[in-house]
């Protein structure tokens, strides 16, 4: 019988099938960060549990660190606790850990793929939601609670019920690739099938347009499967991903056995079926602007503030929502996009804060200086990812134009460490979330793209970037 | 993990879809390193004015509700971040239950291995504990939630109810397994 991807991922790591509906599945690699790590070493110690299998389990800080100077002590002393502890962590059990002072430290999906932890065909689990970002590669990666990270750090293993599988397929050409980019895509699919619509699924994105994407721009696809509601996503992995990965600090030393190995398996069988379906068109997609306080509250650069009604099409629970949602943005139904104001601009994040990311939004900004009284910051994803940006000279783009250039970490993403928005600020963001408060109480995040980001940043409000010459 | 039976409580109508993990707890309280002490923060933007006064117009500030053990709520309960801080906060604060049409995955999870039992009903039997005001008794054993005049019965999977029932540990269950595991790694190629 004809199997997905995800069938065929799943099948290999059955180590225990249970007749009540869930598997024991074997976890290939384990992430780990300060802020979901603490209390599941505590139940190891309480039980006088071992690691069982350290030399799969790799651990960065990224979420709480500070973004400015590494060379200054870390003045939020619970912040500074957490980062103690997941130090002294690593050490009784044998963990390798990128700190704060390593050269592979950054955000933990950034810096999965770049060191090559992150292989096509194998599981990935980390303490983090997003850990969906991985599925570029064809790895079946899912985010878990504390317990769970507990359990795999004792076990390896971890209970699951089988997940529906939900094909999603982009066809077609974009029409200004530059300017309408994969944070597009995948805003326009949360938009359409709303925050839960991909709940209990793991999402495979196909088509002509995702073949087309590069491996950074099919992470941004994947990192948002978690908004909506999916458990995974998942692109089948091609010639660039194995290219991408060549090389790398972890990927196996008989790398060409395993790519031929990838090769003949690791694809969706020619008729096989997937529980769901959804397709769009490249050619349809504007840039991307949310309104509201989640991601599927958004809509092109070129249209409106909705009126609840008209968003909530007869759901009176959306409509309250959305009420709610526009009281909290301090946005009037009807006003354009391109007239909203912003305070501050975010370039960051494990969605958009890899090298293309920050190429992109140079070009944008390059010779020319941000709006009066704007505050704007790049945090590049990694180290690395800063090393590489530096050597491009686009830091220097940066600053002349008036952002800030800042160390690698989650930072405004989702603000526990000092970058975060004051009540009433307004934020063009890169990030994921538009939740109320994300980037601090009161805040109000638009999610965009970098290049939008990037645009918006000049003009001091959004703007269609496809009015730039972007080539 | 304490185990679940039954519970006889009024439940708090929090009446919201897609009530996301950073609302149930903001982030600036993940910086714990402990599973104890969050119920304070729990809803803590919704539930405080300028962080310490109680706001009049949110659903747990009503003194009706203070005891209450069962959330009620709407849709897509849950979603966003994994934190496990969002499951720590409602049993700390002292919710069991959560009733909801649907709830995200990851936190649908989180709240089994802490003790808090998740009941997705179907629309109109979640209209109808919307409009009662009196106890209800929620019945793990017999799949039941009851108030004054209606007995609504609920679905959950064999083997989380067995998990609540008799409050096991994960990991305890699953090093039974162990053989199979090692098992596993012997089978497989190694990376």
């Amino acid at each position: 019988m004809p199997k997905t991807l995800f069938e065929k991922i799943w099948d290999s790591h059955v180590v225990v099938d249970k007749d009540d509906g869930h598997s024991l599945l074997y976890m290939d690699r384990h992430l780990v960060h300060e802020v979901t790590s603490p209390q599941a070493f505590d139940g190891l110690r309480l039980n006088k549990r071992k690691v069982r299998r350290p030399d799969l389990t790799f651990a960065t800080m990224d979420h709480n660190v500070p973004t400015n100077d590494r060379s200054l002590p870390i003045i939020d002393q619970i912040s500074a606790r957490q980062i103690q502890v997941l130090e002294k962590n690593c050490k009784d059990f044998g963990i390798e850990l990128f700190d704060i002072h390593s050269p592979n430290q950054g955000i933990v999906h950034v810096i999965g793929p770049e060191l090559g932890i992150t292989l096509p065909g194998t599981t990935i689990v980390c303490g983090d939601s997003h850990t969906s970002t991985h599925g570029a590669f064809g790895t079946f990666a899912f985010g878990i609670g504390t317990s769970d990270v507990e359990h795999v750090l004792a076990t390896q293993c971890i209970w699951l019920e089988k997940p529906k599988t939900f094909e999603i397929r982009i066809e077609g050409k974009r029409k200004n690739p530059h300017a309408v980019t994969a944070k597009d895509i995948i805003l326009s699919v949360i938009k359409q099938i709303g925050t839960a619509g991909g709940t209990g699924t793991v999402i495979e994105y196909r088509g002509e347009t995702i073949s087309e994407l590069s491996m950074e721009q099919r992470m941004t696809v994947c990192n948002m499967s978690i908004e909506a509601g999916a458990r995974a996503g998942l692109i089948a992995p091609d010639k660039k991903t194995y290219e991408y990965l060549r090389g790398r600090k972890y990927v196996p030393k008989n790398y060409d056995e395993f790519v031929n190995y990838w090769r003949e398996n690791l694809k969706s069988d020619l008729g096989a079926h997937f529980d769901k379906s959804f397709t769009l068109y490249a050619d349809k997609i504007s840039p991307q602007v949310s309104w509201g306080t989640n991601p599927a509250m958004t809509t092109d650069v070129t249209g409106s503030v909705p009126f609840p009604e008209e968003y909530s099409k007869g759901n009176p629970d959306e409509e309250k929502a959305a009420i709610k949602a526009l009281q909290y943005m301090g946005l009037k139904p009807g006003t354009p996009m391109i007239e909203i104001p912003l305070d501050r601009i975010f370039i960051g994040s494990c969605t958009n804060s890899r090298l293309e990311d920050l190429i992109e939004a140079s070009l944008v900004i390059k010779g020319k200086k941000i709006a009066p009284k704007l505050r704007a910051m790049v945090v590049p994803g990694s180290q690395l990812v800063k090393k590489q940006a530096e050597q491009l000279n686009l830091d220097k783009i940066f600053t002349d134009a008036g952002f800030e250039w800042r160390e690698s970490g989650c930072s405004m993403c989702l603000g526990m460490n000092p970058d975060i928005l004051t009540s009433g600020e307004r934020c063009a963001s890169t990030s994921n979330r538009n939740f109320e408060g994300r980037q601090g109480a009161g805040g109000r995040t638009h999610l965009v793209s970098p290049v939008m980001a990037a645009a918006a940043a000049l003009e001091g409000h959004f703007v269609d970037v496809r009015e730039f010459d972007l080539n | 993990m304490e185990s679940f039976k039954k519970i006889k409580s009024i439940a708090s109508p929090l009446d919201k879809v897609n009530v996301d993990t950073d609302q149930i707890i903001p982030k600036q309280f993940l910086k714990l390193v402990q599973k104890t002490g969050f119920g304070q923060y729990l809803f803590y933007d919704w539930r405080f004015e300028n962080g310490n006064k109680p706001r009049a117009d949110f659903v747990l500030n009503n003194p009706k509700y203070h005891d209450s053990k069962i959330l009620l709520t709407r849709d897509n309960f849950g979603c966003g971040s994994s934190r496990e801080h969002a499951t720590w906060a409602l049993l700390d604060y002292g919710f069991r239950v959560v009733i909801s049409p649907s709830f995200a995955d990851i936190f649908y999870n989180n709240c089994f291995k802490n003790g808090i039992l998740p009941i997705k009903l179907d629309s109109q039997n979640i209209e109808k504990l919307f409009k009662n005001s009196s106890e209800i008794e929620v019945d793990l054993q017999n799949q039941t939630i009851k108030t004054e005049d209606i007995t609504i019965p609920f679905e959950i999977e064999n083997h989380r109810k067995k998990t609540l029932l008799e409050g096991l540990d994960d990991i305890t269950i699953t090093l039974q397994y162990e053989d199979k595991i090692t098992q596993y790694e012997k089978s497989k190629n190694e990376f």
